[in-house]
């Protein structure tokens, strides 16, 4: 199996009080909230957990963007990768992902990701997706266009990344005279692309797309829907005359390792509480700006929303969904493995910090991963 | 009482329409809401003219097609409108978002429009003003924000609507969205021709406007040749149903006027 170390780099020293006088840790929270001296401090400590999951013998670190959130300050997530690449020499690192629909010019994303692949000597994994739904109030990106220009860009990218260039690109959205990205990814024809998904369906279909067979990584989703969404993926591929490989299938979670489930429970119930239910949430009219999915999916989801009311999710619940995996090794080797029985899911993404989890929670619980999770599932 | 909704084509598009009364043709272009409630508001318009309210492409029911994707296809689109429905001239009368689309059409065109009648038009802005952000109001604010007349609001806000009107309220939304949020609810090359509109233009204004603030009217007033401005005193950005005795009665006296 192929591990992965990552984290949202999350604002920990969020004045809860004050955030909740917001209807959101996103877009509308003021940024006086942010103090730059523990922001700096924050930077610190994210970058160098991360780091450290290469000594532990993790295949990979990841890092991705967010705008204009405390939930996580990584607005530019290549600056974090190139700052990593500085103080790694084996491990891959991955950009999971570029929201590629919020810029106007996806050449530079193009640009940058092959300047990191050089740095790196060829250890770097791209990821595309389209942000999130709050991100077209703070980007001001029409979400009706989300699905068109997501398309036209990666179209775009990967053009940039393989074809010789200069050449010119005819889209309704971006049009260049002339393409010709200097310098050219070292791993050739380009990275390896992993696509973070929620599981719709339009998005297994186009990544398991036989010219493509990127990574369909699913994310923040319940044991039953991330077995829900992997299935169908892999079915997707035998519908598209292929057997699905094992590393095309991603799983990526909260992760937190202890002596004990109760001890695991104890040291990370609040955090992981923090996240679902303080750096998370927000209204459907910033989540799901119109168009950002389609009509009849939007309908689902409002529906969904508002039989489940707005409770606060309780790290037991969280703990019983399987949307984070809590508990002794024994126990989260065992979720592990029957996730890996069901689906054959090959790529594990960890979250390992999450929410509020200080640096020395983090640290005790990648060394406890590290030791005695991980080595059960590497032959 | 609402008229019976009729059909009118245009290309492939199905269009639903309301239309009511007898005299010269009157083009009604609603707002983001959708196709308006039927109200006194259009009883007194009917009384003098026949009124059409047709519904926007991608509103409720009426299908979206491919080619409208953004105001400037709008305003050519109700250019074949009129064209197909050969009515001869009409008076244009938009609200907000229907407004915006009028001014658009009358720049290019003035050919088919007697004259032009605004009320709290999208399309401009005052910078330093800012508007209301409609897309990220919860349901409750979107409602409230539309009325001074707060009375209003909770009439609306105390029935429960059906998963039909839902259903047309969120297509409403996503059209609104294709034509207005980026730039946010204006076309900055629209102040650059307004000198084109060669009609008598009326501009109304409701002065507690919380979506597109009263001094939006400026803009109108410094780039429209022949225009007045007209601004109702306790009254939000849903004129037509906030005051629409005084709505009805400043249209009436500006389409009467020669």
């Amino acid at each position: 199996m192929h591990f992965t170390g990552f984290t949202l780099m999350p604002y920990r020293p969020l004045d809860m009080e004050a955030r909740h006088k917001e209807r959101s840790a996103w877009v509308v929270l003021p940024n006086s909230l942010y103090d730059p001296v523990k922001g700096a401090d924050e930077y610190e400590s994210h970058i160098s957990l991360l780091t450290r999951a290469e000594d532990l013998g993790f295949d990979a670190i990841a890092v991705n963007e967010h705008h204009q959130t405390a939930y996580g300050i990584m607005p530019a997530p290549n600056l974090i990768a190139s700052a990593l690449i500085q103080r790694t020499k084996r491990v891959k690192i991955a950009v999971l992902g570029r929201a590629l629909p919020l810029t106007n010019n996806p050449l530079f994303i193009a640009e940058e990701m092959a300047m990191l692949d050089n740095m790196s000597r060829g250890r770097m994994i791209a990821g595309f997706v389209r942000g999130i739904g709050t991100e077209y109030h703070s980007t001001g990106t029409n979400p009706v266009f989300s699905h068109e220009r997501f398309h036209e860009a990666h179209d775009l990218i990967v053009q940039a990344w393989t074809r010789s260039g200069p050449f010119e690109f005819e889209g309704e959205h971006y049009n260049f005279k002339y393409v010709n990205c200097w310098p050219r990814p070292y791993q050739q024809p380009r990275p390896p692309i992993w696509i973070p998904s929620q599981g719709s369906s339009e998005t297994v279909k186009w990544a398991a797309d036989p010219s493509r067979k990127y990574q369909f990584l699913v994310t923040f989703s319940s044991t039953e829907l991330v077995t829900r969404y992997l299935t169908a993926y892999r079915n997707q591929c035998t519908e598209f005359g292929y057997e699905c490989s094992g590393d095309q299938l991603g799983w990526a979670v909260p992760v937190y390792v202890a002596d004990t489930d109760e001890k695991a429970k104890e040291e990370a119930g609040k955090a992981i509480e923090t996240l679902f239910g303080d750096y998370l949430p927000n209204p459907w009219e910033m989540l799901l700006p119109p168009g950002y999915t389609s009509m009849s999916s939007m309908k689902q989801t409002m529906k969904l929303r508002s039989s489940l009311g707005k409770v606060r999710p309780t790290a037991d619940m969280l703990i019983a969904s399987g949307t984070a995996l809590i508990g002794s090794a024994k126990t989260v080797r065992q979720k592990i493995s029957e996730m890996v029985d069901r689906t054959g899911v090959n790529s594990l993404v960890t979250m390992l910090q999450f929410g509020t989890l200080s640096d020395e929670l983090t640290k005790r619980n990648m060394d406890m991963f590290a030791s005695e999770v991980m080595p059960h599932f590497k032959k | 009482m609402a008229p019976p909704i009729t059909r009118h084509k245009v290309r492939d598009l199905d269009v639903r329409m309301m239309r009511a009364g007898a005299g010269a043709p009157l083009l009604f272009l609603h707002s983001a809401g959708g196709l308006p409630v039927w109200t006194p508001f259009f009883d007194k318009l009917a009384a003098q003219y026949d009124v059409i309210i047709p519904e926007h492409p991608g509103f409720g029911d009426t299908a979206t097609p491919d080619w409208i994707r953004n105001i400037g296809d709008m305003a050519m689109y109700y250019l074949d409108f009129l064209d197909g429905l050969g009515i001869g001239k009409v008076h244009l009368v938009g609200h907000s978002l229907g407004g915006w689309t009028a001014a658009e059409l009358a720049t290019r065109n003035c050919t088919q429009i007697l004259d032009l009648t605004l009320i709290a038009p999208a399309g401009l802005r005052v910078k330093g003003a800012p508007s209301g952000d409609n897309f990220i109001w919860s349901a409750e604010e979107s409602v409230r924000n539309m009325f001074h007349n707060q009375k209003i609001a909770e009439a609306i806000l105390a029935m429960t609507p059906s998963d039909e009107d839902n259903d047309r309220a969120l297509a409403n939304r996503f059209m609104a969205a294709r034509l207005g949020w980026e730039p946010r609810w204006l076309n900055p090359a629209l102040a650059r021709w307004l000198h084109r509109i060669s009609v008598p233009t009326q501009v109304i204004w409701g002065a507690n406007d919380k979506l597109l603030p009263s001094v939006y009217a400026d803009a109108w007033k410094a780039g429209v040749p022949d225009v007045r401005v007209e601004i109702i005193p306790e009254c939000g950005h849903a004129v037509t149903a906030d005051k629409g005795d005084a709505c009805a009665a400043t249209i009436l006296s500006f389409l009467a006027r020669s």
